[in-house]
């Protein structure tokens, strides 16, 4: 049996007196709210309130009986009740928190100030980390009874080899599409052969190398941030410090080699793949011949070009497994800080790895190679 | 009060769960009565955290029955379910706060999705969900990563109460408090139960909160409830693990303590009845 709570306000000898009746419980806690409110406007100080014909009363009910007079001037409360109504006014004595100020004009130079903050302030501790891993990798490389091999090796097989299939059928399909768009523009100046020529060019000084690295920082960057995110949340990172570990050298060294060892070898198969899958559409498509290909990929210089590619691969292993493990350790406290340095590491690793072959792009033009 | 008159709110007849070929429980038999505190103890791995979650409908037992509230949970519609979820808060181990809400939006959480209520009546009731939960008022503010063990205890209590549940579910709520905090704790869990009618079940190990808050204990052994009485009773009881339980140093010193505390009631409590 339930009944919507309700008051009413009267008089007396002694003053005002509100009658309190049936069921104060948070199902009827809007009308009850607007209802206090309006009460609160019509007594005089020194009420009192007759509590003797109340229903079912809950803390949300006690609370907003509260508001219209303290515990002493609450009649016809039982022990139990009284008990508490006194549990609830003890707790809504404490003094509000005065609420945040939030939008407007300062708010929003305060939140732009704070991302460029945070950029700069990316970039500093990218950069300590950086000559952190140095000094760590000089400090072990001498010493091989510190090498983990067990790790590295898993690492190899995980960042590696797992990741041959997805990084070949990439490649070959985007030197498919790339020898299908160049087929077309240049088919109307009778130049299809020159095909031949933008595929390797492109997949050997560019493409092989920037979309393995966007691939692996996907598949690998975003694993190590979780990987070593998720043992920072569980203080197992801690744990390797107090056991007189070094983190970096613990965690850091084999991903970072395994990464430096993987991705020059996954960029050789993307730059085949990508030529095989050109080559493919060349031979299907346009009639040139796979020897034809051959022979015009060879005319181009294509060693050349290919040292190009491969001398930015272990740069972008670097900065991608730098990037990856440097977000792990960033994460702080709950599951969801690993979910948002995860997506962070993926995004600055991509950034990142495309900046620099931009930056190399122009480099290798000037010196002509 | 006499046994047969009380209402039963939990009841659980004949459970069995099991993990493989893991028999957890077998058999097991529990009453629940409305307004009392039952604790329940047992070994590590005796199941207890298994036989919470299967009563409030987490886990699906292999057999048996639970009725709680009146209803059979075994077969129940979603829409009845959900209702009578509602009339139940959980504290969990390790709280279960969600770590992308603020502790006051964690409490508000269940009032959005059972309630219409308008937004300051329910930033106002989090307000004093919080501080009945014994937390200081700019706690509502922070976020579940910013707390103590302890603080993270009391905000999921907090959010276990928002509705004014009818039964409370307690997995171990004092361990990770201090003793001051743990018996202030305890002292909370008593005073929400006598002035609203709620019923505690709670799993514990603190046995200082067994005999000051507990009506009655139910020992989990051997794969179901060994006896499940008042303390004195349960003392009593001539089995191995019970005695070792209750007769072991700690079980003394909780005792000696609780029957301390008796005493000293008994003598503010007598000046006034004369």
């Amino acid at each position: 049996m339930t009944r919507a709570g309700t008051a009413t306000i009267g008089h007396d000898a002694s003053g005002d007196v509100i009658v309190a009746s049936g069921d104060w419980t948070l199902a009827y806690a809007p009308a009850l709210a607007g209802l206090v409110a309006t009460l609160r406007g019509q007594a005089r100080p020194g009420l009192r309130i007759d509590a003797r014909g109340l229903g079912r009363v809950d803390t949300a009910g006690a609370g907003l009986l509260l508001d219209l007079a303290g515990v002493d001037a609450i009649d016809g409360l039982d022990p139990r009740r009284r008990a508490l109504f006194d549990a609830v006014a003890r707790a809504q004595a404490a003094p509000p928190v005065p609420a945040k100020p939030e939008g407007g004009l300062v708010a929003l130079l305060a939140r732009t100030g704070a991302a460029v903050e945070h950029i700069g302030d990316n970039v500093r501790r990218l950069v300590g980390f950086i000559g952190l891993i140095l000094a760590t990798l000089a400090r072990t490389v001498p010493q091989p009874r510190r090498w983990r091999v067990t790790s590295l090796a898993f690492h190899l097989e995980q960042t590696g080899l797992d990741a041959v299939p997805i990084v070949v059928l990439m490649n070959f399909l985007v030197g498919a599409v790339i020898a299908f768009l160049g087929a077309t523009v240049l088919k109307d100046f009778g130049a299809a052969i020159f095909t031949v020529d933008l595929i390797g060019y492109s997949f050997l000084r560019e493409f092989g190398v920037l979309l393995t690295a966007i691939l692996i920082a996907g598949r690998s960057g975003s694993a190590f941030t979780a990987q070593i995110g998720s043992m920072k949340s569980r203080e197992e990172i801690d744990a390797i410090r107090t056991l007189g570990l070094d983190p970096v050298e613990v965690l850091v060294l084999p991903r970072l080699l395994a990464l430096l060892i993987a991705l020059p070898l996954l960029t050789f198969l993307a730059m085949a793949a990508g030529i095989v899958g050109g080559g493919a559409v060349c031979a299907l498509n346009l009639d040139i011949s796979p020897t034809m290909f051959v022979t015009r990929l060879q005319d181009l210089a294509a060693t050349r070009h290919f040292w190009v590619g491969m001398s930015k691969a272990p740069l972008f292993a670097f900065l991608i497994a730098a990037i990856g493990c440097l977000e792990g350790f960033k994460v702080s406290g709950s599951a969801e800080s690993v979910g948002e340095h995860t997506t962070s590491s993926v995004v600055q690793a991509i950034f990142v790895a495309i900046l620099v072959d931009a930056f190399a792009a122009i480099f290798f033009m000037e010196i002509n190679i | 009060m006499n046994a047969t008159a009380r209402e039963k709110v939990i009841e659980v007849r004949g459970l069995r769960n099991q993990f493989g070929t893991q028999v957890v429980h077998e058999n097991l038999d529990l009453d629940v009565y409305r307004g009392e505190i039952v604790g329940v103890v047992g070994g590590s791995g005796s199941g207890k955290s298994v036989l919470l979650r299967s009563i409030i409908g987490l886990l699906r037992p292999a057999a048996g029955e639970v009725t709680l509230l009146g209803e059979d949970m075994m077969r129940i519609s979603d829409a009845r379910r959900s209702a009578i979820e509602a009339r139940c808060g959980v504290l969990f181990q390790n709280g279960a706060l969600f770590s992308s809400l603020s502790v006051a939006d964690n409490v508000m959480v269940p009032m959005r999705e059972h309630y219409r209520l308008p937004l300051p009546l329910m930033q106002r009731l989090a307000a004093l969900k919080i501080a009945l939960a014994g937390l200081p008022a700019n706690a509502g503010a922070k976020f579940p990563a910013q707390l103590s063990g302890g603080m993270v205890k009391r905000a999921a209590l907090a959010r276990a109460l928002a509705l004014d549940p009818d039964i409370l579910f307690l997995d171990e709520p004092t361990a990770g408090l201090d003793p001051i905090g743990a018996a202030a704790f305890d002292q909370l869990i008593l005073t929400l139960r006598d002035s609203l009618g709620l019923t505690v079940f709670l799993i514990t190990h603190d046995l200082d909160t067994l005999y000051t808050i507990c009506d009655r204990v139910a020992v989990l052994a051997q794969k179901r409830v060994l006896v499940a009485d008042t303390i004195a009773r349960v003392e009593a009881c001539d089995d191995p693990w019970v005695r070792e339980y209750f007769q072991g140093p700690r079980g003394r010193a909780a005792w000696a303590a609780a029957a301390r505390e008796r005493q000293a009631i008994a003598a503010d409590a007598a000046p006034t009845k004369s």
